[in-house]
């Protein structure tokens, strides 16, 4: 038998293209390597009792007309916003966020009165920048070096918006795109300990430091999704991460789709430049009328597909794509809540984000060590206990921690990791958490340590890129993947690419999984099934 | 009624370019320097018997084709050592690379030669997209507003120019406007000692390092330029900097302007919301119908125009631009001829072993301290052509970096230290050269604010980075020379198309003015 369409991979985007093709029509089939389907969005017990989010650990970004679209809350998603966090320095003190910007406001202000006045101006402006680049998720990026009528009426589109700003707004905007987070909150706050607190979205998941240019274009990515129409609010997905491609996976049985785990896909099948299907590690061949790859580009063209399919220009654009890991990430389990020196017990802070870098030097500093090919000695830490939220994950009484740390480097000098420098990072992490929390090791159960190299052994995330590839401007809009061929597809006839290697990029978003349906499905001239892209701003 | 049609504060290159370009529209200027020179970064220092002094600057890139020819340059005496001035990557083992002709034409010494083509075909890429660019140096800067009057046939030309590049060169250009330079180097090519010397070229004068993201398009600001008419080669004027400010102030007097020296202008005047002249430190006030600045935004908007005139959220842009300064000056006399492992001292030197090398020195001064191992560009002026030192004797003069604009350790403790990391470098290049220092001399950013009032030391009187460039330099409001205040203009290096000893920004400043367009 023949199916419509072949999906590589059953990550969240996988799924999310698979759910809208099945409910197009299409006979879908989706095929993942793991005994278990979820990508970078998964549960799983590790250890007796106990569920890690192991990979992606919140989330926000997952776009809302998704949800809708595909009935997820239908099939069990359900998102918990969180209370906001704290830094703590290292003299003892703490920064106290809340999801209040009043509450907030009032914080700051314990730190600087100034950056409390700042802070109005500085949110008013973000909420600016992710309102304009909010409705660009959803949308094919146009082909500027192309004069096709769609390209031209998308790049038409852009200007529309563009003008739709102020004179000086558009200033404020390139500026805000192509500087560095450190320098653009030096233009708003005084204290080192807020600044820490508001870079940290701006270095999540890249290979950046805070004082990169570009970084600040990160922050806007981390800060353009919603909880329930809060923008910028992130939440937790009640039984962990896996709920949300739990529920996709559920969505696509509901609407007739197939997905086979256990078994990776070996090679893409290729004749007379068309994809017509793929074939398994065993050498099981599914026969399709089209390939859709939720691998990332280097991936999927380097090891997939046959060199001699593809012309030499593109598999040279594929190679210069830079996807470099920078991130770890410990999955703990805890026999007790901790208790941090800093915190009062029971604080609302325990609910959300603890990290302990109170200055931007200290990031950027630990971004040094990854520039050198080693480990940061003094990491940056996003510790979150979701337990504290959401009790479906441990035993009563018991917590799981969630740590992801930056930086790890892809090689430590230039060597693959080897177990020793991974435990060697993971004692790093640990050492500076008990530091701000003593006694925080004894409640240790399990450790799960996941450098670069267990990320790309277990999810398939080349170098450990959390991202699908790095989100400077030489990979986004019209340039990602590569020049020419952003709008999803590639240069083999029905072999199309679907993963946050494309436009609009990393983070569980689903958002190019639902634009490159939404291309296969104008490729075909079926109606579209997608709800418009909704504005909560 | 005014005396004067116009008064410009500040006798450096843009300051002179401005005098030479409104004298020559017939108007009766004033060019007013603080110091007892001219020529700003161009002018050399003062200090030891038997050698002339370098300048800070001390090699040109971008020195503006307008200003050269309409200012007769050659005509009032500026000559060339040479135009084309080749580069040695020094190599620690003495395994040295010559890049010769402009930007790296041809390379020379030992190196694969899938470097060589690899790199052919990269700096053939990257010349033909500065080529495209290269328009925009001469023009004021476009708004980005509708009816704002912007040149579209000039606009569209450029545009034209990028697109003719083809498609597959069309699409890359648009991947690597803003991508950094190490990546570039390390796609393409294998050999370290290029890949360093690219990489400190891309960085020199910045405040940024190789792996900073937007770090290429520096490198092709300056392969846009061409000094001695040679597009991203290297000039030499004869005699030291020195001689372009003499022969641009030649010029300048041979055109009617009238220049002052030592003449520190304290404030501008300004009545009601319009600037009528100047009041100079000793009291004395001078009128013009129009009043230029070539000197840096912030001083001028902070000392000499002040909060008064300006509303809050402009003093806030002003004290947000960015202006650090990442490089030191060195001078050393030398009682003898150093030896750099045998390489040739007609040429530009450069000590950047490969890209995690600058990249390391950049490391350092992100946290105000002064990095271990430096990087430089080293001149011998005294190699090149007689004049420059005693009989025997050798002059040097380097740019190195990175030094911090604001280090912690204090400004004397950072100078000592940045000095001996040098002299160390310095040392394993040319084993022996610490005996035959006679003097030295060490200008940290600090040192170079207070000498050329360049503000953190920033020889482009603002950091030239995307953010602050075009349009955004130095910020919005006045990116088009015009400011607030009628009748007071900017014409420094602070604006586009930035500083080098170039002139362009005063020259298109003047252009500005005498289109009648008004502040």
């Amino acid at each position: 038998m023949i199916y419509d369409a072949a999906i590589i991979g059953a990550g969240h985007n996988g799924l999310v293209t698979a759910c809208y093709l099945a409910r197009a029509g299409l006979k879908v089939v989706v095929v993942e390597k793991n005994d278990w389907v979820g990508g970078a969005a998964v549960s799983r017990s590790l250890h007796p009792g106990f569920t890690y989010s192991n990979c992606s650990y919140v989330s926000s970004l997952f776009r809302p007309e998704i949800m809708r679209d595909l009935d997820l809350p239908k099939y069990g998603l359900q998102v918990l916003p969180y209370e906001g966090g704290a830094v703590m320095q290292r003299d003892g003190g703490y920064l106290a966020i809340f999801r209040d910007h009043d509450a907030n406001r009032r914080e700051f202000a314990r730190h600087s009165p100034r950056d409390a006045e700042a802070y109005d101006r500085y949110s008013r402006d973000i909420m600016r920048h992710c309102r304009f680049i909010r409705p660009m998720l959803m949308r094919t990026p146009p082909d500027p070096s192309r004069f096709r009528p769609r390209d031209l009426t998308e790049l038409a589109w852009l200007g529309k918006k563009t003008f739709e700003l102020s004179e000086a707004q558009i200033y404020e905007m390139i500026r805000f795109w192509t500087m560095s987070i450190s320098d653009f909150l030096d233009e708003y706050f005084e204290s080192p300990v807020v600044k820490a607190y508001l870079a940290v979205s701006a270095i999540i998941g890249t290979a950046l430091g805070p004082m990169s240019p570009g970084s600040a274009y990160v922050l806007l990515h981390h800060y353009m999704g919603d909880v329930d129409g809060n923008v910028g609010a992130w939440g937790f997905a009640r039984g962990g991460m896996g709920s949300i491609t739990k529920a996709l996976n559920a969505s696509l049985a509901e609407s007739g789709g197939e997905v086979r785990t256990g078994k990776g896909v070996e090679k893409v099948l290729v004749a007379n430049n068309r994809a017509v299907g793929v074939r398994l590690e065993g050498g099981e061949e599914i026969k399709a009328k089209r390939v859709i790859s939720n691998m990332d580009v280097k991936r999927t063209f380097l090891k997939h597909v046959d060199a001699e399919e593809l012309p030499a220009s593109f598999v040279r654009q594929v190679e210069k794509f830079k996807i470099r890991g920078s991130s770890g990430k410990l999955n703990i389990a805890l026999d007790a809540a901790p208790k941090f020196t800093a915190l009062p017990e029971g604080a609302p802070m325990l609910k959300g984000d603890l990290h302990f870098t109170d200055s931007i030097e200290r990031m950027e500093r630990a971004y040094d060590d990854w520039k050198a090919g080693r480990f940061s000695r003094d990491p940056f830490q996003d510790v979150m206990i979701p337990t504290m939220i959401d009790p479906t994950m441990t035993p009563p009484g018991k917590h799981f921690m969630s740590s992801f740390v930056q930086y790890a480097p892809p090689k430590i000098d230039g060597n693959d990791w080897s177990d020793a420098d991974r435990d060697a990072f993971g004692q790093t992490c640990l050492d500076q958490i008990e530091a701000y929390a003593p006694g925080f090791k004894n409640l240790v159960l399990h450790v799960e340590v996941r450098a670069p190299r267990e990320l790309e052994a277990e999810v398939g995330l080349t170098e450990g890129n959390i991202f699908q590839g790095e989100l400077t401007f030489d990979q986004l809009l019209f340039n990602r993947p590569v020049p020419g061929y952003a709008q999803y597809r590639s240069p083999i006839r029905d072999l199309w690419i679907c993963g946050s290697s494309t436009h609009p990029g990393g983070g569980v978003m689903g958002a190019p999984g639902r634009n490159a349906a939404a291309e296969i499905l104008r490729d075909i001239s079926a109606p579209s099934n997608m709800s418009d892209a909704y504005a909560v701003l | 009624m005014p005396s004067y049609d116009a008064i410009i504060i500040g006798g450096g290159t843009n300051g002179l370019a401005c005098a030479g370009r409104l004298a020559s529209a017939g108007q009766k200027v004033l060019l007013l320097e603080g110091r007892d020179r001219l020529g700003g970064g161009a002018a050399g220092g003062t200090g030891w018997d038997g050698y002339r002094m370098p300048a800070l600057a001390h090699l040109l890139t971008h020195l503006d084709r307008r200003v050269v020819d309409k200012m007769r340059l050659e005509d009032h005496g500026l000559r060339f050592v040479t135009g084309n001035l080749p580069t040695t990557a020094l190599d620690p083992g003495g395994n040295h690379l010559t890049l010769s002709g402009a930007a790296g034409a041809k390379l020379l010494g030992n190196i694969a030669e899938a470097d060589k083509a690899a790199w052919s075909a990269l700096r053939a890429r990257l010349m033909a997209f500065a080529a495209a660019l290269a328009p925009f140096r001469e023009m004021t800067p476009p708004r980005i507003a509708k009816g704002a009057g912007n040149p579209y046939m000039k606009l569209g030309q450029i545009a034209l120019g990028l697109r003719r590049l083809g498609r597959e060169e069309f699409r890359e250009f648009l991947r690597m406007a803003l991508i950094n330079v190490a990546d570039v180097m390390e796609d393409d090519l294998t050999d370290d000692r290029l890949r360093g010397t690219i990489a400190f070229d891309t960085v020199l004068g910045a405040w940024l390092g190789p792996r900073s993201p937007n770090s290429l398009f520096l490198y092709l600001n300056r392969l846009a330029g061409a000094a001695a008419g040679q597009q991203g080669a290297l000039a030499l004027p004869a005699g030291g900097m020195d001689a372009v400010a003499a022969a641009m102030e030649k010029s300048a007097i041979a055109s009617g302007v009238t220049i002052r020296r030592d003449a520190v202008v304290a404030k501008v005047v300004i009545e009601g919301d319009r600037a009528t002249g100047v009041e100079l430190a000793g009291g004395e006030t001078l009128s013009a119908a129009t009043v230029i600045s070539a000197i840096n935004p912030k001083t001028t908007f902070q000392t000499l125009i002040g909060p008064r005139h300006l509303d809050t959220g402009f003093m806030n842009r002003v004290a947000d631009l960015r202006s650090r300064g990442g490089a030191a000056k060195l001078h050393l006399a030398l009682k003898g001829t150093p030896d750099f492992r045998g390489a040739d001292l007609q040429s530009r030197l450069v000590i950047a072993p490969s890209i995690g090398a600058v990249e390391n020195a950049f490391n350092a001064v992100k946290y105000g301290e002064v990095p271990d191992t430096p990087v430089m560009e080293i001149l011998l002026p005294s190699a090149m052509e007689g004049g420059h030192a005693p009989e025997g004797h050798h002059l040097l003069s380097a740019v190195v970096q990175f030094a911090p604009h604001a280090p912690k350790a204090g400004a004397n403790v950072a100078r000592k230290a940045m000095l001996a990391n040098t002299l160390a470098v310095l040392e394993t290049s040319a084993p022996g050269i610490g005996k035959q220092i006679v003097h030295s001399e060490l200008l940290m950013p600090y040192d170079i604010e207070a000498r050329y009032g360049m503000a953190g030391g920033n020889w482009h009187h603002g950091e030239l980075a995307v953010e602050q460039m075009l349009f955004l330099r130095p910020f919005p409001a006045v990116s088009q020379y015009s400011t607030p205040i009628s009748g007071f203009w900017l014409a420094g290096a602070g604006n586009h198309p930035g500083g080098g000893i170039s002139g362009a920004a005063g020259w298109n400043a003047a252009e500005r003015i005498l289109t009648g367009a008004q502040p």
